[in-house]
This record gives structure tokens, C-alpha cells and sequence, in this order.
């Protein structure tokens, strides 16, 4: 016989988990107990929040199943965002909780909140479990339900007397088999003919590929099949990496904050082929002008997104990866596209992403001086905002799980400790953080975690003492009334400091280089305190509402 | 925007009924009618929903409901040939008299089922589609209706077809 507490920590390491990410309180001390001497690796964090962007972050980088474990009532409550943002992004996380004892359940006993009830909406299960013997089986399920399909976080929630109480050994099967759980990872054989029939007839097909690329690790094959046949690809903000950036077929990204080419591409091709991508708001603008001459073929593991904002013409539910390789398979040579491709390079060298050459430091600068100081051998995580943006736009991603970032819940706070988490997915090469003063400040505490650990993550905040983005909004559409989007200046250097971090603070672009390398000359944290130009914007922009060819801050057409 | 009849067959664990509902008010609907009981299958329930919305809305809010793990079947009655039923107890107001012999008449003629007598009181049962209750409901107002109970309504599809699954 053994404790539920024990049950779940062998469960774990059966599961093949390195570390888990987390915070202790009152109910999941049985728990706790049990990892002091386990080989089971944790990291104690700030606050329960960063354990679980922290999960998430490794699960990014490395595909696997991230863990985080709160206890009861505001530890299971402060998980919430981070569980949100594994769900809107599908990234696969576990999320550990304790509960009060069963008999005091639904009693408001001290530190009790109903987190299953809490999660229900924000996550792709949740378990409470009510008995010691059902832990074993329960992680098992949340393991796979978590990493297969399209991937999203579970939560386990375990009451004290689960975790104290004795169960004796149960046997597992080798594979979870689960009636109401059959995701479809075939792609249908006559959907793919029918791409490929279409493929055949356009003359400007145009690849919208979305993270569903990242998560099916399926990478080599989109590059196969966009160089066989010829496609020019334009990725998400979830998809930037699954196309090296200076890969003469990539158009960056498409969307809100789009390079022109992109947009003018989707505007005009005559075949969009979507890949794990969902049509989201910030990618269509006006759904109605959004490619408004292509047949749409539309490839996802979820059938749920499968017209869920537009019409398609040829759906094909199954896993990325094997569709793509199917229609390799099928494929018959294509044409050579010759004159879209030439009007596409038209674009490009006619509409490149504008890097300001005026006096002062510009955050795209910043960006593009870290790319090419370290390459391919970096991971990137950024905050959101015009942060976020100006990596987007100005890093050369060269490789997927590389650039890690908020897409669809757009978390502030999300980046300095999802970059915790992806140092420990990889920690052979070095990972920065790129943040905005505002951001930064969501999940500052984290700051002494990196330094009790030292964990080598490189802080670089763009300091223009706004919340930027929304400050942009402000100036182009209220009117320059910058409505409680002013931050006092803080000395983030001097903050580090405290913490016993090395720092930096830079005001020329000649020094940017310099902080660059003295972060990585430190084997542990480093803060880069980038005083940037106050009212820089993230151009081109599609303002909202339009359509995604009618961007402000372009050039001429 | 059309009433859809949707039959869910669920594992019946904790909190299903909670994952159900809560992808319909997500998404504004207004749930008409909610039946759930046990089915043919041990450890299984089916539950009957009923909704208005357009099509392209409900068939979203049933690929989201497939998605839900304890979910094990979901299904439009309303594309198929079905019988829809459901039962209402009416408690009118019966006061010795004319009333009450006219409230007897009405209720042979919906083949209603008088289940209960009190000196002031009739209780009614009455089964049917939702037309032919809220018909009879609208009839007996005029004599006072006290309380007005109805089950939701149930369906099934006609012939040797079922809503089981797989999935």
C-alpha cells in the first residue's frame, strides 16, 4: 500500500517528467513530503502563476508535457491565467492542485475554491479525484489527453485525503484507450485528392501556416512540400519558426502587424492553403475581405476550427504532419507559380519591414542586434505588446520551438517565466526574454527564482515607461489621449541588483551590441535595461475592423 | 433561427452536465429545454437539449460538445425523422361548477390524464410535442392556472436508427 501523495509523484516519473514547477501550501504538504526526497526535480517559484507559464513555456520548447502544482483555493486560483493561456495556445501542460479533504468539500473550508469548476472553460479536461487508488490512472489520462490531439492543458485537482490516504498498486494499460477521446490524425484520402486537384489549377496558392505546424513537429515536411510545389508561405505569430525567415519562400508573418508582402499575398492569392492555423481575428481583420479570391483549403486536427470563421472549400481533419506527408506522397510536379513568385519578390523588395535610422534607440534595432549576435543558438520568449511585435517582426527565427510567446490569450506576465521553464527544455543554448516595462512588472517576483537557481535566462525589457501598445492605440485612434498608460520610470537594473542579478542599463545604440554580449558572457540572469525611443509604434498596422490590406505606417503602394 | 433538438449521450461523471451547459451559455444560447436521465448503457445518461439558434451556431456548439472527453455522442434530432415528447402537470383552478366539468371536457380532448382532486384544485398530466402542451396550457388560463410544470422535452429517431457511438 501506498499514499495517494506517493501514488502521484511515481506516476510522474512514470510519465517521464523532469521537473515540475510550483509552490507549496497547506493541502498538498503530503505532496511536498514526498518530493524531498524524490528524484523528481522542482522548482520553487514566486508565485503560482509563474509555475504555470513556466510549464507552459517548457512544454513549447520542448513538445513534452509540462507539470506545474499549486495548492488549494489562491494557489489553484492564481494557476488560472496560465491555464488560460495554455488553452487558447493548445500547449500540452498538467496542472497540479490540492484540494481540501473530501468531507469539507463544498463546505467554503479554509483556502477551498472549486477550481474544477473554476477551469471547466480554460481547460481541454479536469479530474477531482476522490479516491487514493484512482491517482494512478488519472495522471496516465491527463498525460495523454494533455499531449495528444490538439494539445491543451488538464487539471488534476487532489484532495488532502487522497493524498494521505492508502491505495494499493494498480495495474495500468500500456496505451490510455478512452471512448469519448478518438482525435482523428488520418487525413481523409478523397479531401486530399481534392487538395491537390486544387493546388493543380491555381496559379497563387499561398501556405497560412499557423503553431498546429510547431506542435505536429511537422516542420520538414511544410518546407518539403512548399519547395516542391513551389508555395510561398506566410506564418501566424504562432508559426513563425516553422520556416527559416530568410528562406526565399517565407513572407513572415500575415496579420494586425503583418509585413506588407504578406498581406498583399493573402489578399490576392487564388488558393490559401491553411495549416493548424484558425483564422483568428487578429490574423483575418474583416473576415469578409480576407482572401477574398482563394478557395480555402483547411487542415487541422480539430474539426471544431473547420469553418468556424470561414467558409472552406476542401477540409482535411487529421494530424499536420501526415497530411502533409500524404500530399507529398500524392503529389504530382507542380507548376512553377513563376510569375507570382516574381510579383511576390516584387513586393518584398519593395515593402520590407521599416527599421527606423533616426537618432536614438529603436527597439528594432535592439531586436535585430541580438539576431544576428546569436543566431539559431538562441530560444526567444517574448511579453505582449509592441515587445512582442517588434521580435515578430524583426528576429530571424530560424527553427521551431525557438520563439515562444502569448498568441491567443496575450498574457502580460507570460514571458519571464515561460523563459524559466524553456531554459530547462534547453538549456544548450541561451534564453532570452524580451519584455516591455510594463510587462516585465506582471511577474518581477520571478526574479528571485532565476537568481536562487541561477537560471541563465537575459532579461531585456524595452523601457519607454508606456504600456506601449495600448499607447499606441491611444495616439492613432483616441485621439493622443494617453488614458493611465504612463509608467514612472523604474531602474530595473537596481531591481536586479536587489535580487543579486548582474545588469545593465543601455541608452545608445552603440552600447546595445556590448549588453548583448555581457549578458552572455554571465553564466547566470542578466537584466538589459533598454531606454528606447518613448513613442516608437509597431508599423505597418492593420487598424482594427479593416481589411488586411489597408495598413497605416507602409510604404506607398 | 430554428429550435434544435440535440441528444447527447455522456459518461455519467461529475460535472458533465456542467460541462454541457456551460459551452452553451459561452456562447450566448439560451437553453429551451433540458431532459437527463439514465440510458440503455450502464454508467451512461443521455441528455436531451433543447436550443434556438442558427444553424452554422449550433453545429459550432456541437463540434465543441464532441470535443468534451466524457462526451461519447452528439447528435441534431431535428435533421431526422424523430418523435419528440414531453410531459407537463398542470395545476388549474377547479372550483366546484361549470369550470370544472369544462376543464374535464378539454382535458379528454388533449387526452390528458386528471392525476389529482382537491375541492379547489385539478391537477392535469398531459403528454405530447411542445405545441400540443403550451395549446392546452393557453386553453386553461382563463380558469387560473396555479402551477405549471413540464418535463423538457425528450426525443428519439424513428426506425431501426439510434444515437449511440463510437465517436
Amino acid at each position: 500500500m501506498k499514499t495517494g501523495a506517493k501514488i502521484l509523484v511515481e506516476s510522474l516519473l512514470r510519465e517521464g517528467t523532469e521537473i515540475i514547477f510550483g509552490y507549496p501550501g497547506g493541502v498538498v504538504l503530503p505532496i511536498y513530503d514526498e518530493l524531498y526526497d524524490s528524484p523528481l526535480r522542482h522548482l520553487l517559484v514566486r508565485h503560482e502563476q509563474a509555475a504555470a507559464h513556466a510549464a507552459d513555456g517548457y512544454a513549447r520548447a520542448s513538445g513534452r508535457v509540462g507539470v506545474c502544482l499549486a495548492t488549494s483555493g489562491p494557489g489553484a486560483c492564481n494557476l488560472v491565467t496560465g491555464i488560460a493561456t495554455s488553452y487558447m495556445d493548445s500547449t500540452p501542460v498538467v496542472a497540479i492542485t490540492g484540494q481540501v479533504p473530501t468531507n469539507l468539500l463544498g463546505n467554503d473550508a479554509f483556502q477551498e475554491s472549486d477550481i474544477t469548476g473554476i477551469t471547466l472553460p480554460i481547460t481541454k479536461h479536469n479530474y477531482l479525484v476522490k479516491s487514493a487508488g484512482d491517482v494512478s490512472r488519472v495522471v496516465q489520462e491527463a498525460f495523454y489527453i494533455a499531449g495528444t490531439g490538439r494539445p491543451g492543458p488538464v487539471l488534476i485537482d487532489i484532495p488532502k485525503d487522497v493524498s494521505t490516504g492508502l491505495a494499493a498498486e494498480v495495474k495500468l494499460p500500456d496505451k490510455v484507450t478512452l471512448r469519448g477521446y478518438n482525435p482523428t490524425y488520418k487525413g481523409h484520402k478523397r479531401q486530399i485528392e481534392k487538395a491537390l486537384e486544387l493546388l493543380g489549377h491555381a496559379e497563387r496558392p499561398l501556405i497560412y501556416a499557423g503553431g498546429g505546424i510547431i506542435s505536429s513537429n511537422a516542420s520538414p515536411e511544410l518546407m518539403e512540400f512548399a519547395t516542391l510545389a513551389s508555395i510561398p508561405v506566410t506564418t501566424t505569430l504562432m508559426g513563425i519558426g516553422c520556416i527559416p525567415c530568410h528562406h526565399p519562400l517565407n513572407l513572415g508573418m500575415l496579420g494586425m502587424h503583418g509585413t506588407e508582402y504578406a498581406n498583399f499575398a493573402v489578399t490576392e492569392c487564388d488558393l490559401m492553403i491553411a495549416i493548424g492555423a484558425r483564422f483568428d481575428d487578429r490574423v483575418t481583420g474583416r473576415i469578409e475581405t480576407f482572401a477574398p479570391h482563394a478557395k480555402i483549403i483547411h487542415i487541422d486536427i480539430d474539426p471544431a476550427e473547420i469553418g468556424k470563421n470561414r467558409r472552406v472549400d476542401v477540409p482535411i481533419v487529421g494530424d499536420v504532419k501526415g497530411v502533409l506527408k500524404d500530399l507529398l506522397a500524392l503529389m504530382k510536379k507542380q507548376g512553377a507559380h513563376e510569375v507570382w513568385l516574381k510579383k511576390i519578390k516584387h513586393w518584398k523588395q519593395h515593402h520590407p519591414l521599416k527599421c527606423p535610422t533616426t537618432d536614438g534607440l529603436h527597439p528594432q534595432f535592439v531586436i535585430r542586434t541580438l539576431s544576428e549576435l546569436v543566431k539559431d543558438k538562441a530560444v526567444i520568449v517574448s511579453e505582449v505588446g509592441q515587445n512582442q511585435m517588434w521580435t515578430a517582426q524583426h528576429f530571424c527565427f530560424h527553427n521551431p520551438r525557438t520563439w515562444i510567446t502569448s498568441g491567443g490569450l496575450g498574457t502580460m506576465g507570460f514571458g519571464f517565466p515561460a523563459a524559466i521553464g524553456a531554459h530547462f527544455a534547453r538549456p544548450d543554448v541561451p534564453t532570452f526574454v524580451i519584455a516591455g516595462d510594463g510587462s516585465i512588472q506582471m511577474n518581477i517576483q520571478e526574479m528571485g527564482t532565476v537568481a536562487a537557481n541561477k537560471i541563465p535566462v537575459k532579461i531585456a525589457i524595452l523601457n519607454n515607461m508606456y504600456l506601449g501598445m495600448v499607447r499606441q492605440w491611444q495616439e492613432l485612434f483616441f485621439d493622443h489621449r494617453y488614458s493611465f498608460t504612463e509608467l514612472p520610470p523604474v531602474d530595473f537594473v537596481k531591481i536586479g541588483q536587489a535580487y543579486g542579478i548582474e545588469g545593465m542599463q543601455v541608452n545608445r545604440p552603440e552600447d546595445v551590441l556590448p549588453a548583448f554580449q555581457a549578458s552572455l558572457d554571465c553564466d547566470g540572469p542578466f537584466v538589459m535595461d533598454f531606454r528606447i525611443e518613448r513613442e516608437e509604434n509597431v508599423f505597418p498596422m492593420v487598424p482594427a475592423g479593416a481589411a488586411i490590406n489597408e495598413m497605416i505606417g507602409g510604404h506607398p503602394r | 433561427m430554428k429550435p434544435h433538438t440535440l441528444s447527447i449521450l455522456v459518461e455519467n461523471k461529475a460535472g458533465v452536465l456542467s460541462r454541457v451547459t456551460g459551452l452553451f451559455s459561452r456562447r450566448g444560447f439560451n437553453i429551451e429545454s433540458l431532459a437527463v436521465g439514465p440510458c440503455e448503457e450502464p454508467g451512461m445518461s443521455r441528455i436531451t437539449i433543447v436550443v434556438i439558434g442558427d444553424d452554422a451556431k449550433v453545429e459550432q456548439v456541437m463540434k465543441q460538445l464532441n470535443k468534451l472527453i466524457d462526451i461519447i455522442k452528439v447528435s441534431d434530432l431535428t435533421e431526422n425523422e424523430r418523435v419528440e415528447r414531453e410531459l407537463a402537470l398542470i395545476k388549474v383552478t377547479a372550483e366546484q361548477g361549470t369550470s370544472r366539468a369544462e376543464i374535464m371536457q378539454i382535458a379528454t380532448i388533449f387526452r390528458a390524464s386528471i392525476v389529482d382532486v382537491s375541492p379547489k384544485s385539478l391537477v392535469l398530466q398531459v403528454i405530447g410535442e411542445t405545441d400540443k402542451i403550451d395549446a392546452l396550457e393557453k386553453l386553461l388560463r382563463q380558469y387560473g392556472v396555479k402551477e405549471f410544470v413540464r418535463t423538457g422535452t425528450i426525443g428519439i429517431l424513428r426506425g431501426s436508427k439510434i444515437v449511440s457511438g463510437g465517436k
